[in-house]
């Protein structure tokens, strides 16, 4: 009898550790099996530069979504960490010291953990306007080191090493792509998997309760201001992490990797990926590498359309991608998932016509400007048009008028039928 | 009986204005206390002194004979003293069962640990759901704290000022805004919550003041007028022009 219900006690219990434990497990053969698909060295580095953001953006949401703090000065704590890790791996190179490459990521966690203390005592005294200040300032303060402390960043060139003089690791060199890629992926896994179990830790529940209401957790016992710093620290412990494995990638190290764009990015990163959950900023992490490497290649305006894309986020979707997402979670409840589909569609389809067209206004309007003189041809999706021409210019602001009159006259309907979907069956009208 | 919490020529100015101006009491262990007063009386800011949400401009406060001169909310809160709030002051994105957690976190000694999943922690879930089986939001679990109707809200303040077991709770106008009926079911959960706890109020609601407290302060324009058992203060001929006149005589 009593077996009988310690096992019934146990079962959901099981179940509970079982759905923890599965999107993890899949995570890992996902990663384990991704090269198989992308083999070449060009998406291996598209990938662990994704790896890369996804670690420091997490980190970043620590601060950002779960603790509520606004800090536009955090590249400093993966870049320095990313400098420390050069450091090490060029002392392993001269010394010929023990270490192998898969452990110095720990040595980078240790250093961004080390500048997050010092920097923490004075920073988290206060969220808010207060917080944002000094991170900038620390930021700024720090980038600017960078030019003036040579012996350490390197001056403009920045400072290098070779990865493959550190101590083989049972045998592996880190000479080819592929063994960067597993060796980034192992750590993306740890990384984020600690920064998951961290969030569901006390320390971790209230920093959340800090975010929300820091009077009243400071009237539970809880100092508003060490919640703050142990957050802070556990952030720069897994940027630094950021920066080490961008140190062993690229094995270089600039200015750039501290200045104020990289803080900025990172928060842009963040932000489109959504704050409000914790894989938000995976999304927005991988959204952002393929952006900026992908459309890269095919058009110099990309930071033109990634601009416009985080401010339809703020304006529109402030929870972020992921928080669009999760917001059809009680549709999916209600079983009525599938009832959007034709209504995406309906939309999906004017708004591409819509968003290709004012693209294509955009890219002729470049070209108009930019090409060299006398050249007046252009390419825009496999199409030949020439921008010094009426037509295309004729061409495109029609149907982008056009489109955008469509998407107009279908939103009541779209909007009609989320609000039916969000409503639980049963308690229609 | 030893105070459970004493106060000792306690003043407060904000710049030349005195708001506090010298207020002695000592509220014995057990007792369930309120402190009644016109608007602008002061209450809030001696809630605030005790609390050490602003520091007093002179005399001290004792909890259990010790003096809470310079220790911050939280220090004074894991001495054994908890409030809550006149407007509610509760984790609004959190759901219900997440604020309960919260304000147990640190009286079951999780401090500020990142080792222990609290997931996993059985007294953690099981305090909180207890507790939330006395405040009568078991239902209402899951919800964000934000989406409660305001006398649910009201519930929840109290049920994370009680959950840390503090033994001298202080409730902020726990009645403020609520109907009749919702009223009822509060003064029915601070009997519940408070037994063999000190409890200090402060109301505006005469019926529950009376029906609750053993022992009554007036605080008028910074200055206690008059401490005693409701029939003493009823009886009192200061209270009755200060303050209590009017609606005393409405109640007999």
């Amino acid at each position: 009898m009593n077996s009988s219900n310690s096992e019934k006690a146990s079962l959901p219990q099981r179940n509970e550790f079982w759905k923890l434990v599965f999107p993890w497990v899949l995570t890992a053969l996902f990663l384990l099996f991704l090269p198989v698909i992308f083999a070449s060295n060009s998406a291996l580095t598209i990938m662990n530069q994704m790896a890369i953001t996804i670690i420091f953006a997490l980190a970043y949401n620590m601060l950002l979504g779960q603790g509520g703090m606004l800090s536009f000065g955090h590249a400093v704590y993966m870049g320095v960490g990313g400098f420390m890790c050069v450091h090490v791996m060029n002392y392993v190179e001269i010394n010929s010291a023990p270490l192998s490459l898969p452990f110095l990521p720990i040595f980078g966690g240790l250093f961004g953990l080390g500048l997050a203390t010092l920097v923490g005592t004075f920073s988290t005294r206060s969220a808010g306007t207060v917080f944002a200040m000094i991170s900038l300032g620390v930021g700024e303060l720090i980038a600017a080191c960078s030019l003036i402390i040579v012996a350490f960043f390197g001056g403009e060139e920045g400072v290098s090493a070779d990865r493959t003089y550190m101590r083989p690791f049972f045998e592996i060199e880190f000479f080819t792509q592929i063994e960067v890629y597993y060796l980034t992926s192992v750590w993306l896994l740890i990384s984020a998997l600690l920064m998951y179990l961290f969030s569901r830790t006390p320390i971790g529940r209230m920093a959340n309760a800090v975010r929300d209401n820091p009077e009243r957790a400071e009237f539970l016992g809880y100092s508003a201001r060490w919640v703050r710093y142990y957050s802070f620290c556990a952030s720069g412990f897994f940027c630094g992490i950021a920066g080490a494995l961008f140190a062993i990638n690229f094995e270089i190290l600039t200015e750039e990797n501290l200045n104020l764009a990289t803080s900025g990015s990172i928060l842009l990163v963040t932000f489109l990926g959504g704050v409000g959950v914790f894989f938000g900023p995976i999304i927005g992490a991988v959204l952002f590498t393929l952006l900026q490497t992908v459309l890269g290649l095919y058009t110099e305006l990309w930071q033109l359309y990634l601009g416009a894309l985080f401010l339809a986020t703020v304006m529109f979707f402030p929870q972020g991608f992921a928080g669009v997402l999760v917001s059809h979670a009680p549709a999916a409840r209600n079983g009525r998932l599938g009832s959007l589909f034709i209504p995406y569609v309906k939309m999906a389809a004017p708004s591409a016509v819509c968003l290709w067209s004012v693209a294509g206004l955009a890219e002729l309007l470049f070209h108009a400007r930019h090409a060299a003189l006398g050249e007046e041809e252009m390419v825009y999706f496999g199409i030949n048009m020439l921008s010094t021409s009426v037509i295309p210019w004729t061409v495109f602001g029609g149907l982008a008028v056009i489109s955008f009159g469509i998407c107009r006259t279908v939103a009541p309907s779209v909007l009609e039928a989320w609000d039916k979907a969000i409503t639980p069956k049963g308690m229609a009208q | 009986m030893s105070a459970a919490l004493k106060l000792e020529g306690l003043t407060k100015s904000f710049g030349k204005t005195a708001v506090i101006m010298g207020v002695d009491l000592e509220i014995a262990k057990g007792e369930r206390h309120a402190i009644i007063g016109p608007n602008g009386a002061g209450k809030s800011t001696l809630f605030n002194l005790i609390t050490g949400r602003f520091p007093q401009s002179s005399g001290a406060v004792y909890l259990h004979g010790r003096n809470l001169l310079g220790l911050a909310p939280y220090q004074i809160n894991r001495l054994g003293l908890s409030r809550s709030f006149q407007i509610t002051n509760i984790f609004l994105r959190m759901s219900v069962f997440e604020n309960v957690r919260c304000a147990l976190l640190w009286s079951k000694g999780y401090k500020y640990s990142f080792w222990h999943m609290v997931g996993r922690a059985r007294d953690l879930s099981e305090g909180a759901e207890a507790i939330l089986e006395d405040i009568n939001l078991i239902e209402r679990r899951d919800a964000p704290a934000g989406m409660l109707s305001y006398a649910e809200q009201r519930a929840l303040e109290i049920g994370i000022t009680i959950a840390g077991g503090a033994d001298v709770i202080m409730l902020d106008e726990p009645t403020a805004g609520m109907s009749h009926s919702e009223t009822e079911y509060i003064v029915g959960l601070i009997r519940k919550v408070s037994e063999n706890k000190t409890l200090v109020m402060v109301e505006h609601d005469m019926g529950v003041v009376f029906g609750l407290a053993d022992r009554i302060s007036v605080l008028v324009y910074g200055e206690i007028i008059a401490t005693g058992t409701p029939e003493e203060v009823r009886a009192n001929p200061k209270v009755q022009e200060a303050y209590l006149g009017t609606a005393l005589e409405a109640e007999h």
